[in-house]
């Protein structure tokens, strides 16, 4: 019986008086909890919001401060500014440059991190991080002085060679944490059946990565469209689309800006949509298929 | 077949270098070598029309810290409020989000990841609208009183701290939620099985199981933020001006070279000890791992 007498005052606890008071705090919790998130969420969204709706503004002057009226001019010619155009054609030229440089060299590091023990390699880890932990002003500064001292013009070239410095360490993180979550057995398999290294990599280890890798792309083609800090110091006479903006906020942003911004949203939302209605059928078809 | 086994070694000894070296390169001219120059940088004297020579001019550092203490100290300020209001904020959203959400929760996160694809300058232009002195928002806080009738947010240091606390929000909530969402349920449903209250396992489970979270999180926000110049800038005046302004406007328009390199050499060394010191604090295992 004494044996017996613990558990029935747990069960009891547990049971009966717990739950129902615990349940009731615990959905008032979750209410506030909620409404926190989406106020916090709403926070997020408010100057988009604003960036949205001022892309149909008509402004009466340069400054697109007020609400005027409703056009739909801006979306009809968005590039009428030459400047702009110029602006956003060099920030997507640099970008995909860069991507494809950042990639291919931080996808190589990462491959070297994680699948081989050698010496150095926490160092080499820590290097790798370093630019992750340096604030931009910094690096853009630095490699502004190194441009200067070896009396290398900026311009162009020199932005990208900044985006490749300080996008390939977010691609070594990123490929790495896709690599570490993989099974080595299937690589080991290919060698074991006479594949050579390289054929290794291209025929097993990079179509498993490749989703790591994909990501990482878009994440340093991201990073480097929308960098503000680490080009303003490396662009010379060059012009990008953030810098752009940054120099239009003394004479008024133009409303097409507005519109630049909102299509690149949508394009995003659109190409997501399309992702997850891809994966969504590709589930069911493997559903099917097991059924 | 010992032949053989030796050079596979020495190869496996190789491969991993040859993979590296690319990228590797890339950083060392690029990242260190450019470091070691603007220290370099920092100890010449001259001026922009002779040009500037090495001197081991130690004063410009001294100088520096004299001269811009008052930014210094206002960037870790600014910057440290913004962590910690960050923190407030995405905490118990992530929480949220990783406990709650249920089949809301991949929707909510893409709601934190989408404001990373609207320009960064665009959008702290856009608060320059929202907190424009005769906004909307300036107008609704004089009526209830919260501001006096000529006063203003545009320009002020709460604009600032906002504009960065907006900016850096995401890099906040993203790692909470990871560090958050990899906790095993049933370690808290243990802890109160045990009789600890809600807020005893809060703080004795789920919180220290946080701790990387939180860790990567406020790193991300405290470093870009410490250098941050975008927000004081657009949304400040010249007596809101942060550390980062001050190097830039030497670089790119006093052109004093080496006081510049003498700053940016300082904030690097302030924020390697910091994080140095807080990972000692907080006795993360790994900073690469906090930061994944």
């Amino acid at each position: 019986m004494a044996v017996e007498a613990p558990p029935k005052v747990a069960e009891v606890i547990a049971g009966e008086l717990k739950p129902s008071r615990a349940r009731r705090f615990d959905r008032g919790r979750s209410w506030a909890l909620g409404i926190w998130s989406a106020l916090a969420l709403l926070y997020l969204f408010i100057p988009i919001f604003v960036i949205v709706v001022f892309s149909f503004n008509d402004p009466a002057g340069r400054f697109n401060f007020t609400w005027q009226g409703f056009t739909l001019d801006h979306w009809l010619h968005p590039f009428t500014n030459p400047d702009l155009a110029t602006a956003m054609k060099n920030s997507v030229l640099i970008a995909l440059v860069s991507t494809v440089v950042a990639t291919a060299l931080g996808t190589f590091m990462a491959m070297a991190l994680v699948r081989y023990g050698f010496r150095g390699r926490s160092l080499v880890d820590f290097f790798v991080f370093l630019p992750l932990s340096t604030p931009e002003v910094v690096i853009g500064a630095a490699l502004l002085a190194l441009f200067l001292t070896m009396s290398v013009n900026t311009g162009f070239a020199t932005i990208v060679i900044a985006h490749v410095m300080f996008t390939v360490s977010y691609v070594v993180v990123t490929v790495k944490a896709r690599l570490e979550g993989m099974d080595r057995h299937i690589e080991e398999a290919a060698m074991d059946l006479g594949a050579t290294e390289w054929t290794t990599f291209r025929k097993v280890t990079l179509p498993m990565i490749a989703p790591g890798v994909a990501a990482a792309a878009l994440l340093a083609a991201a990073i480097s469209v929308d960098d503000y800090v680490i080009t303003s110091f490396n662009a010379g006479q060059t012009i990008t689309f953030p810098l752009f903006i940054f120099g239009a906020t003394r004479q008024g942003v133009p409303p097409e800006v507005n519109v630049l911004a909102t299509g690149l949203l949508l394009i995003v939302l659109i190409l997501m949509a399309l992702n997850v209605m891809l994966q969504r059928r590709l589930a069911r078809r493997d559903a099917a298929r097991t059924a | 077949m010992s032949v053989l086994r030796l050079s596979l070694n020495q190869r496996r000894k190789l491969t991993p270098w040859m993979f590296l070296a690319p990228g590797l390169l890339w950083l060392i001219v690029f990242f260190l070598i450019p470091l070691i120059n603007q220290w370099n940088v920092s100890l010449m004297t001259g001026n922009p029309e002779d040009g500037y020579t090495f001197t081991w001019a130690w004063s410009t550092y001294t100088d520096a810290i004299s001269e811009y203490d008052e930014q210094f100290l206002r960037s870790i300020g600014y910057a440290a409020t913004a962590t910690i209001l960050t923190f407030v904020i995405a905490f118990p959203l992530a929480y949220f989000i990783a406990f709650k959400a249920g089949r809301w929760k991949n929707f909510m996160l893409l709601l934190i990841i989408l404001p990373f694809f609207v320009s960064f300058v665009l959008r702290t232009v856009s608060w320059q609208l929202i907190l424009a002195d005769d906004g909307f928002v300036v107008d609704t806080l004089k009526s209830i009183g919260l501001v006096g009738d000529d006063g203003r947010l545009l320009a002020t240091s709460t604009a600032v701290v906002a504009g960065i606390t907006y900016n850096f929000l995401p890099f906040m909530a993203l790692p909470l939620y990871v560090s958050l969402e990899k906790i095993d349920k049933r370690f808290i449903e243990a802890a109160t099985d045990l009789y600890a209250s809600r807020a005893t396992a809060f703080r004795k489970v789920t919180l220290p199981l946080a701790l990387p979270g939180i860790f990567a999180g406020s790193l991300l926000t405290f470093i870009p933020a410490c250098g941050d110049f975008i927000n004081a800038a657009l949304l400040g005046t010249p007596r809101q001006y942060m550390i980062g302004n001050v190097i830039q406007n030497k670089y790119l328009i006093i052109q004093d070279y080496p006081s510049a390199a003498a700053l940016s050499f300082i904030l690097m060394t302030f924020i390697l000890i910091g994080i140095f010191l807080y990972a000692r604090v907080l006795g993360a295992r790994n900073l690469t791992e906090a930061a994944i």
